[in-house]
């Protein structure tokens, strides 16, 4: 497990407030400050994150791909190894049905299908990241962890994605103050840990991290989104504070 | 309509054979997750008390693992289905 010190990220005055984290509101829920370049990096890993998973689109989904990274060296797609807006595989379009049936409302049988645990796989993804998502439930039981991810995995993907949606939801492009409710705020500490397990497994993250982020190389190619990393790290533990 | 049927003699009352406690949950350790997130989670799912949760987390933290909750086998994959919603790495396992 990782500890991070409740200290500030550093930089510039001009980003002000937006240094501070989240601090907890009277009455529950959660504020915080972001500056355009910060909003932009949470939503376009988080949109990263729901496409990863593929869950379920929900109403209004304003859709994973969003515009690239303005931060040079994060101009590349974190997860998935494609550049920001290039065309995803079997990607349902606006108003599209499941990927199998583009142009078709989704199929109430494959709803039931899925109710039914058929749909689901019984193995582990490939994707290490995925994997890390989607863990198994049994270590040393293949079958009984296959039949666990038959009949969950869908459901988890679909909380993730969910989760994913809201921070999209609750935080706007341009950034500025937002307020959570308390639920939000909970469904936020959700989606910014599943974006820290991820880079956490692309960036090959150990305990040892805060040593290893002092003397990594500036050109090293790792060498923003282990800032990034660092300063989700920094976001969530104000989070958990605010909400404890 | 139906009619009821004659009654049945009952068989001796057997009581259901239940194993003292024979599944658990384990949560794993992983470079990733915050300690103070860990706690908030024991917390939250749990219903813990925080001293409960931050013990619980050090065990995580320090020896790799830890037992953090038991029952039926049922209530363990709920409980690990929940964990792995929090981003946990949590295991089922059979405590012989």
């Amino acid at each position: 497990m990782s500890f991070r010190r409740k200290r500030g990220a550093g930089g510039s005055e001009e980003t002000g407030e937006a240094l501070n984290g989240f601090r907890g509101v009277r009455g529950g829920g959660a504020t915080a400050t972001f500056v355009p370049s910060q909003a932009e990096i949470i939503r376009s890993l988080v949109s990263q994150i729901a496409e990863l998973v593929g869950g379920e689109p929900g109403p209004g989904e304003p859709g994973p791909g969003e515009p690239g990274l303005a931060e040079p060296g994060l101009t590349d797609d974190a997860f998935t190894g494609r550049a920001p807006g290039a065309p995803r595989p079997g990607a349902p379009g606006p108003g599209a049905g499941t990927p199998d049936n583009p142009g078709q409302p989704p199929d109430p049988l494959d709803d039931l299908a899925r109710l039914l645990g058929q749909a689901g796989p019984a193995t582990p993804p490939d994707d290490p990241v995925l994997a890390r998502l989607l863990p198994d439930a049994y270590q040393d039981d293949s079958d009984a962890a296959g039949d666990f991810r038959r009949f969950t995995e869908q459901e988890l993907r679909n909380g993730k994605a969910a989760a994913a949606r809201t921070v999209l939801a609750t935080l706007p492009e341009d950034g500025g103050r937002i307020r959570l409710t308390e639920e939000e705020a909970q469904v936020w500490l959700r989606a910014l840990n599943d974006v820290r397990l991820a880079l956490g497994v692309r960036l090959s993250i150990t305990e040892d991290f805060e040593a290893r982020v002092q003397d990594l190389d500036p050109a090293d190619p790792r060498s923003a989104y282990m800032w990034v990393y660092d300063w989700l790290t920094f976001l969530q533990e104000t989070l958990v504070h605010a909400l404890s | 309509m139906s009619v009821a049927p004659a009654e049945v003699e009952r068989p001796e009352t057997f009581e259901e054979v239940v194993p003292d406690t024979p599944w658990v949950t384990i949560v794993w350790n992983d470079p990733v997750n915050l300690m103070s997130y860990v706690t908030y989670v024991f917390q939250q799912v749990f219903g813990y008390s925080k001293r409960k949760a931050e013990k619980l987390m050090l065990d995580v933290h320090r020896k790799g693992r830890a037992v953090v909750s038991s029952g039926t086998r049922e209530s363990m994959e709920r409980d690990v289905e929940v964990l792995h919603g929090y981003g946990l790495w949590a295991t089922v396992s059979h405590d012989k």
